[in-house]
């Protein structure tokens, strides 16, 4: 079905969500829908599936004017919504999870009839190779697969146009691969297919148009073989946007953190880092590549002291920090940026002020004999939220109504408030989009440049090549290579992340 | 109910929004406390029934009326009495006045105490359900060292008494806290069974000789009439104490050490969220252990002030569920000190406002325990209160309108 949004206007209480906005979408092709956290992509979605009612505009499906008052409308013209965080109940299993809200029933007790709901998934499954075991139970499906079952959701419920919300956040790079698959045969198929995001890689793969949305408005719509990813960014931002942050040479000084045959074990008790060593000199970034799940997580927590290493030592310029507590660390001039903001790096209930002092609230100028002075917090809470461009209307904000950007420049300017010896920066711009990719990647930069050493543990190959003066493999628990950024390509490192040495 | 939308909207502003919740859910509660008044007035319901619809209403609504003008009267004192109380001057007549006042102040401040110790646990993400046990050790430490102490001049005895109370609750809260801290025993199992073992201890406490008065078997202590904490209105026969006014300064203090100081600080992050305390390099077993600290010497020095200045005496009894209806308390406040301490007065008042409202009407008491329990539904279930007021769902609206425009 062709989907058309028209002139859609949506006003909140001081901000304009969405302006004029007009996307269309032929039968079997993909549109992509391309904007910064804050653009209006949700609030547009919002509309499609019947949640908010437009302040004016119309929504066409195959020409014919539609009012959604509510999702199950929306549901019912076809259109399936694939939510960036997953709407399933873990205890269900594929079939129930697939089946729940229109379950076909058997006989006078109108029970659940399984067998039948069972072979229309596993039909869908085969039909658009949506690899998914029926039986299993969702809590024991990783991610990828748990979005399948959304997908499938969505497909069983008849939907003839899928919209699928940042589908990759939280997907690994094999897994967006997949699912890119995916959207290609649904959209052989003529299914419809909206997909939002911010990346520009993945619009620029899978999309047949791409419309970019910028404060509201469509800042322009173009053809993915004739545009760039300069000229996306460019049309994101609003001006122009450095994708890979220019960085002069390194000037390597002395070792400030030192890892010696280190041996750490994860959660479940296993060993998950196997005779790490590495050595990180002043005024150098040393990237450490690697797919999720190969002991960096581990690795970073050893350094900043929330986890005990087995064997092997860790020097921090020049003192022993195998046994050290958090604090022991952070005293020593080590910023630590986490990995999971929310989990680790906030307190979402707290204030951006709060959250700003969240681990140098015992020293001056916050505190002094364990009594806040307000004033001085209150101060250098305005002077970061300035300095780094935080964008809050004001510091007693709480910061999980923060946009992730802004939420994560809290954590920059609060590690970047101290003299910093040693910056340990994990997953730095996991969600952002390029605006704050840029920035964080500028002020992570300024901090070599400054003299500090600086470990960056990252996902995205992008990011490692950009920003790495050497760059250090992990695989399965090992530094498997260091190279040197003239011999860091894309292939090569690649080569390393698979376990290819 | 359209008309009055506006209204409430109004109340739904950014100062208001807290407010407005606890304050709806108490005129929820009374309304609802009406209806069920009017449904169960056999009288009035006779005149219904005999085809006078009129009358029921007026007859009905008219006891409602009363019953809670007796309510009132009964918890914050009759206008009368305070007019006849200028006329004559005597310090007879202004206690008379300042009586049902004066027993409110008494009845709210426990409850202040123990309000601020859950207020305080929860705001660290540590759940003492434990308050009782903690209260009555606290009673008896106090009374004890009452006991050990009563040759000592006055005032030694008293404050000597009142560290015992808060000793002993601080004891007995740093057991659960320890045993989670160290071994991940969790509070809410620890703190219910420590809760038998005080009563317990209590129990074996009263049947000593040093503790029993002299003559009679029931298990009570001697009167604790050596020691007095000072009465704050110096008329006669006024039970109200010093003690209340101690409860406001702990408030402010518990206030300030939350929201004005480090270890404050510390376990407010550790209740948020605890692995970013842990990141930010708090220890998270330092912090359970002082919230569950605190939170026991509060609720022991309510124990304290109640035997020392309002019973006198030890006994099974002297708690009446404290530590429990702390619990509602600390929410129903929002586990702020000034909102623990405007709950603590409301259920004050209608413990002490009921006696009268029984007397009056002869409306049982449990009236008003069904009117509490409203109270802590209404303010349990927000999505509810705010659909019977058609208020809107504050943070998510304002959380969508920040994030769109804080990233704009």
């Amino acid at each position: 079905m062709r989907l058309e949004l028209r002139d859609i206007t949506k006003q909140f209480p001081g901000v304009l969500a969405n302006d004029r906005i007009s996307i269309a979408a032929d039968r079997g092709k993909v549109l992509g829908l391309l904007g910064e956290n804050g653009a209006g992509k949700t609030t547009l979605m919002n509309i499609l599936s019947g949640l908010y009612r437009p302040d004016s505009g119309e929504i066409l499906i195959d020409g014919e004017p539609r009012v959604f008052d509510d999702p199950a409308q929306a549901i019912s013209a076809g259109i399936g919504m694939v939510h960036q965080h997953f709407m399933l109940v873990p205890v269900f299993d594929v079939v129930e999870s697939v089946a729940l809200g229109s379950e076909p029933v058997k006989g006078v007790a109108r029970t659940f009839d399984r067998a039948t709901a069972r072979k229309r998934v596993q039909e869908l499954s085969s039909q658009y190779n949506l690899d998914v075991n029926p039986d299993a139970k969702i809590e024991d499906l990783p991610v990828g697969v748990r979005q399948r079952v959304e997908i499938l959701k969505a497909l069983y419920r008849k939907s003839d146009i899928l919209v699928l919300d940042e589908p990759s956040a939280v997907l690994t790079p094999g897994e967006t691969e997949e699912l890119f698959g995916i959207i290609r045969g649904l959209a052989a198929g003529g299914t419809t297919i909206i997909f939002i995001t911010h990346k520009l890689n993945e619009v620029l793969e899978v999309a047949d148009t791409i419309t970019v949305l910028r404060r509201g408005r469509v800042a322009g719509t173009v053809l993915p073989n004739e545009t760039s990813r300069e000229e996306l960014a460019n049309l994101m931002v609003g001006r122009d946007v450095e994708l890979t942050v220019a960085r002069g040479e390194a000037h390597p000084g002395a070792v400030v953190l030192e890892l010696k045959d280190v041996f750490i074990r994860n959660d479940r008790d296993e060993v998950s880092v196997r005779g790490a060593t590495l050595e990180v000199r002043a005024g150098e970034i040393v990237a450490v590549a690697g797919v999720q799940g190969n002991g960096q997580t581990e690795l970073v927590e050893a350094i900043t002291g929330l986890r005990h290493i087995d064997s092997g030592h860790i020097k921090i310029d020049g003192v022993l920090v195998d046994q050290a507590k958090p604090r022991k660390v952070s005293d020593l001039g080590v910023a630590h940026i986490p990995e999971d903001r929310m989990r680790d790096g906030l307190v979402k209930d707290m204030t951006v002020a709060e959250n700003y002092i969240l681990d140098s609230y015992h020293r001056e100028p916050y505190s002094s004999g364990g009594r806040f002075d307000r004033d001085a917090i209150s101060r250098e809470a305005a002077k970061g939220v300035q300095e780094f461009d935080i964008r809050t209307p004001s510091i007693q904000t709480h910061v999980g109504s923060l946009s992730g950007g802004n939420q994560q420049k809290v954590i920059v300017a609060r590690e970047f408030s101290r003299p910093v010896k040693l910056v340990v920066a994990a997953q730095p711009t996991r969600g952002l989009d390029v605006g704050s990719i840029e920035y964080i990647h500028r002020r992570i930069i300024e901090q070599r440049d400054a003299g500090a050493a600086i470990l960056i543990v990252s996902t995205e190959l992008d990011e490692v090549l950009a920003l790495g003066d050497r760059v250090a493999v992990m695989f399965s628990g090992q530094i498997v290579g260091v190279l040197t950024s003239d011999q860091a390509t894309k292939e090569a490192v690649g080569m390393l992340m698979g376990g290819v040495h | 109910m359209g008309r009055w939308t506006p209204n409430f909207a109004r109340l739904n502003s950014r100062r208001f929004g807290s407010l407005a919740i606890p304050i709806l859910a108490v005129l929820s509660a009374f309304i609802v406390g009406s209806l069920f008044l009017i449904v169960t007035d056999i009288p009035a319901l006779q005149l219904l029934f005999s085809g006078q619809p009129i009358n029921f209403l007026t007859t009905a609504l008219g006891n409602v009326v009363h019953a809670y003008t007796a309510l009132l009267t009964g918890a914050f004192g009759d206008p009368a009495r305070f007019v006849e109380a200028l006329q004559e001057g005597t310090p007879e007549a202004w206690a008379t006045a300042f009586r049902p006042l004066s027993e409110t102040l008494v009845a709210a401040t426990p409850l202040i105490f123990t309000g601020l110790a859950i207020a305080v646990s929860f705001r660290s993400g540590v759940f003492n359900i434990g308050g009782d046990g903690q209260f009555v050790l606290g009673a008896l430490g106090a009374t004890a060292v009452a006991l050990l102490f009563r040759d000592f001049p006055a005032p030694v005895t008293l404050i000597a008494s009142l560290l015992a109370g808060i000793v002993f609750g601080m004891a007995w809260g740093f057991i659960p806290g320890f045993l989670k801290a160290r071994t991940g025993a969790h509070e809410v199992i620890t703190t219910i069974m420590l809760n038998y073992v005080a009563l317990q201890i209590v129990q074996l406490a009263l049947r000593t000789d040093f503790m029993r008065p002299a003559t009679g078997t029931e298990p009570i202590s001697k009167v604790i009439d050596f020691v007095r904490v000072p009465q704050l209105i110096p008329l006669p026969g006024l039970r109200l104490h010093w003690g209340f006014i101690v409860a406001l300064i702990v408030a402010a203090g518990v206030s300030y050490f939350l929201f004005r100081t480090t270890k404050g600080f510390e376990l407010r992050s550790s209740g948020l969220n605890l692995t970013a305390a842990r990141y930010a390099g708090m220890s998270a077993g330092g912090s359970i252990i002082l919230a569950m600290v605190v939170s026991g010497a509060l609720c022991g020095l309510a124990g304290a002030f109640q035997v020392l200045g309002t019973v006198k005496q030890m006994s099974n009894d002297v708690d009446s569920g404290y530590g429990w209806t702390a619990i509602a308390l600390a929410l129903l406040g929002g586990t702020r000190p000034g909102g623990v301490i405007a709950a603590a007065l409301l259920f004050g008042a209608l413990n002490n406002g009921g006696h009268e409202m029984q007397i009056e009407t002869g409306i049982p008491l449990d009236l008003l325990t069904f009117i509490q329990a409203l109270v802590i539904l209404f303010v349990a279930a927000p999505e509810l209160v705010r659909k019977i007021y058609r208020l809107k769902a504050r943070s998510v609206d304002s959380g969508v309108a920040l994030e769109e425009g804080a990233a704009a």
